[in-house]
């Protein structure tokens, strides 16, 4: 599965070092990849993160001031709420003379009419200054009961006012007292002490539009529960956390809660009272909004970054894969160009070398034919047989090699192509009844087949005599006696025409196969051969703008394909 | 039949002179250009051997003169140098069929000249 997702350049130049150097596929991909992630992710890594600060920061300053303003809001009604019933209780102590506060009946009345229009009062006592109760309404007999040495009282004394924190006293149900101070003539003064029940005041806290897990509930100074808690104790009883720092406005800190949390912690000090008012709420549960929508983003985030990953992964791949491809492309050519310039410079070679050796070869060979002329015409020598004979040999070696050098030098040249109107098939035949005698001898089997109409065109007759010479010869060399050669001529398309020259003798080695256009490449040096006559082929073909394709099987047979343009020597003229 | 011959190779020329001459053939040679001309204004000759490329003045060129002084003078290029220029200029003066490349064969030779010769009768 891994293998097929491979691209194909992933193993090439992980080979020898040479090659390493010059085209690491492996490494370009990695840099292609490295780069697009790095200029992509860097700053989407950069953007998230801002944007995580940012928005976190925002939602916490939000969840602040939200909390302040709650804080706030509270703090203004339970201020209102106490200062309200102080107020009624100074219009009380002010709006009636002294023995109207002490009648117990006037008292009654004046409860009755604090009950009707505030909630909470419990009882309403008038205290002379002695600190001894004059007059009481409520509940309890507690008429006559001595304040003097209580701390309400002296604190009522030289403030005028008094708010008490919530206690139980001896009565059992958590309270707290407000009490004022009427100045009378004479210096003297008296006290109007009033008993609020701490229901009210305690559903105000619990009217507080709370998220679950947050907790609104009021403490005094030393951090003991003024009003019931859901989750930091109960009335009266020490707050489990620390008491926040005096203030005069309202405040929000963090802290950590009872089972290490964090916690955002709002309070206010509500003045000319004992009682800090305090809101928790988790501070989770205060971001909740915000984590979802970070979830969202970052599954966003994390999607379109697998797509990223996916997509350049493909772009790199595809890209490196383009440039492998144009690579080998490149190479492929690169080798056939050397290829041909390696045939080319063999060939000059090959030329040099023969225009050299043509002239001493020529002077042997008047040499040689002088002997013979001696021997023929002239008189000093009688006919010696043997020294003729060894004249003869020199001359036959000479004409080998003049064939040779002849065969070197018309490699080498390209000369011009004679052009005039062919006829393919005529020339085949033509050719075929130079060996004919030959595939006779040895009962090899020729056929010749035309598929379709072979037009005529222009070509060089020459040339084409000679490619098929050499093929047929090179066919009879390979074919034991019995073989059998089959000479196709087809038209390919409109352009072309391809000639088939098939053989079922020994055939190529798939070594030799690539070097068989060489010149003198050959396996029959001890029959004679030069080496020459395919690479002559091929130029001669090359001349005429055609291609030539080999396939060859050892043990089954060679067959050559000439493709040659109907447009012929066009490239030339 | 009076026939010149001009290579550089003076023996190789000098051989095959001899050669002809067992064949009844009156040939002279000269080792260069500026030879086969002193040697042209002395005698007439029916035909010229000539090699492409000598030193000094080249076969093309030793051509030219001699046709100034015989016009009826027929050629026979010889070359050991198959360069393209030189087919192309061998040819071009004398026609494919009289352009021979070395080592010869001696009645090769005799043969080209005799249809050189025909070929001067004829017209």
């Amino acid at each position: 599965m891994l293998k097929a997702l491979k691209p194909k350049f992933w193993d090439q130049g992980a080979g020898p070092a040479s090659h390493r150097s010059l085209f690491n596929y492996r490494r370009l991909w990695l840099l292609v990849l490295g780069l697009m992630f790095g200029v992509s992710f860097v700053p989407l890594a950069l953007m998230a993160g801002i944007d995580f600060s940012i928005s976190r920061q925002a939602a916490e300053q939000e969840t602040e001031l939200r909390m302040s303003q709650l804080v706030s809001n509270t703090r203004r009604t339970i201020s209102y709420f106490i200062g309200e019933r102080v107020s009624a209780l100074g219009f009380i102590a002010a709006d009636n003379t002294p023995d109207e506060l002490a009648d117990p009946a006037r008292l009654a009345t004046l409860l009755e009419l604090l009950k009707s229009s505030f909630s909470g009062f419990v009882d309403l006592g008038v205290i002379g200054a002695d600190g001894v109760q004059l007059a009481y309404v409520g509940p309890f007999e507690l008429a006559g009961k001595d304040y003097s040495g209580q701390e309400w009282f002296s604190a009522t004394q030289t403030r005028g006012r008094y708010v008490s924190e919530v206690f139980q006293g001896y009565r059992g149900v958590p309270h707290l007292v407000v009490a004022v101070r009427r100045d009378l003539p004479g210096g003297t003064f008296l006290c109007v002490r009033a008993t609020l029940d701490t229901a009210t005041f305690n559903d105000f806290i619990g009217a507080i539009d709370l998220i679950p897990q947050g907790d609104a509930f009021i403490i005094n100074r030393e951090g003991v529960l003024q009003t019931p808690s859901r989750s930091h104790g109960d009335v009266l009883d020490p707050v489990n956390l620390p008491v926040p720092p005096p203030s005069t406005s309202s405040e929000v800190i963090y802290g950590l809660g009872q089972d290490g949390s964090e916690i955002v912690i709002g309070y206010a000090y509500i003045e000319g009272t004992p009682f800090v008012l305090m809101i928790v709420k988790p501070k989770t549960a205060l971001l909740r909004a915000w984590y979802g929508t970070r979830i969202k983003l970052s599954g966003l985030l994390a999607g379109s970054v697998l797509l990223m990953v996916l997509v350049f992964i493909g772009v790199a791949t595809v890209l490196v894969g383009r440039v492998f491809e144009a690579d080998q492309r490149r190479a492929t050519a690169l080798h056939q160009a050397e290829h041909a310039g390696k045939l080319a410079s063999i060939g000059r070679l090959a030329a040099g070398v023969a225009h050299e050796i043509n002239n001493p070869l020529a002077i042997i060979n008047e040499k040689a034919g002088l002997l013979l002329d001696l021997f023929t015409y002239g008189r000093e020598c009688n006919q010696n047989p043997k020294l003729k004979g060894l004249v003869d040999s020199i001359i036959t070696a000479v004409e080998r090699c003049g064939a040779i050098t002849r065969r070197l030098l018309s490699f080498a040249r390209h000369m011009d192509v004679s052009l005039s109107e062919v006829d393919l098939p005529h020339i085949v035949h033509e050719v075929l009844g130079f060996l004919g005698k030959e595939a006779e001898y040895r009962s090899i089997a020729v056929d010749v087949m035309t598929k379709g109409e072979i037009p005529r065109f222009i070509s060089d007759r020459g040339k084409l005599q000679q490619i098929f010479l050499n093929l047929v010869n090179n066919a009879f060399a390979a074919m034991s006696d019995g073989g059998h050669l089959t000479i196709a001529i087809r038209r390919e398309d409109p352009d072309w025409i391809a000639v088939t020259v098939a053989d079922d003798g020994c055939g190529i080695p798939e070594a030799d196969l690539k070097r068989i256009f060489e010149p003198f490449f050959t396996t029959r040096k001890s029959k004679g051969g030069t080496g020459l006559g395919l690479s002559i082929t091929y130029g001669l073909v090359q001349d005429l703008g055609g291609r030539v394709e080999v396939d060859s099987h050892v043990g089954q047979g060679t067959t050559f394909v000439i493709h040659l343009p109907l447009a012929g020597g066009k490239k030339e003229a | 039949m009076r026939v010149l011959l001009v290579d550089d190779e003076e023996e190789l020329v000098s051989t095959l002179a001899e050669r002809l001459g067992y064949r009844d053939i009156d040939a002279r040679f000269a080792t260069s250009g500026e030879d086969a001309l002193v040697l042209a204004r002395a005698e007439t000759f029916d035909l010229a051997v000539l090699d492409m490329k000598m030193p000094g003045m080249g076969g093309v060129e030793l051509k030219h003169e001699l046709e100034i002084l015989q016009p009826d003078m027929k050629f026979i290029f010889v070359t050991g140098h198959g360069s393209e220029t030189d087919f192309k200029a061998g040819t071009a003066e004398a026609g494919r069929e009289f352009y021979l490349i070395k080592p010869l064969r001696i009645d090769t030779l005799m043969d080209k000249m005799r249809e050189a010769l025909a070929e001067r009768r004829q017209p």
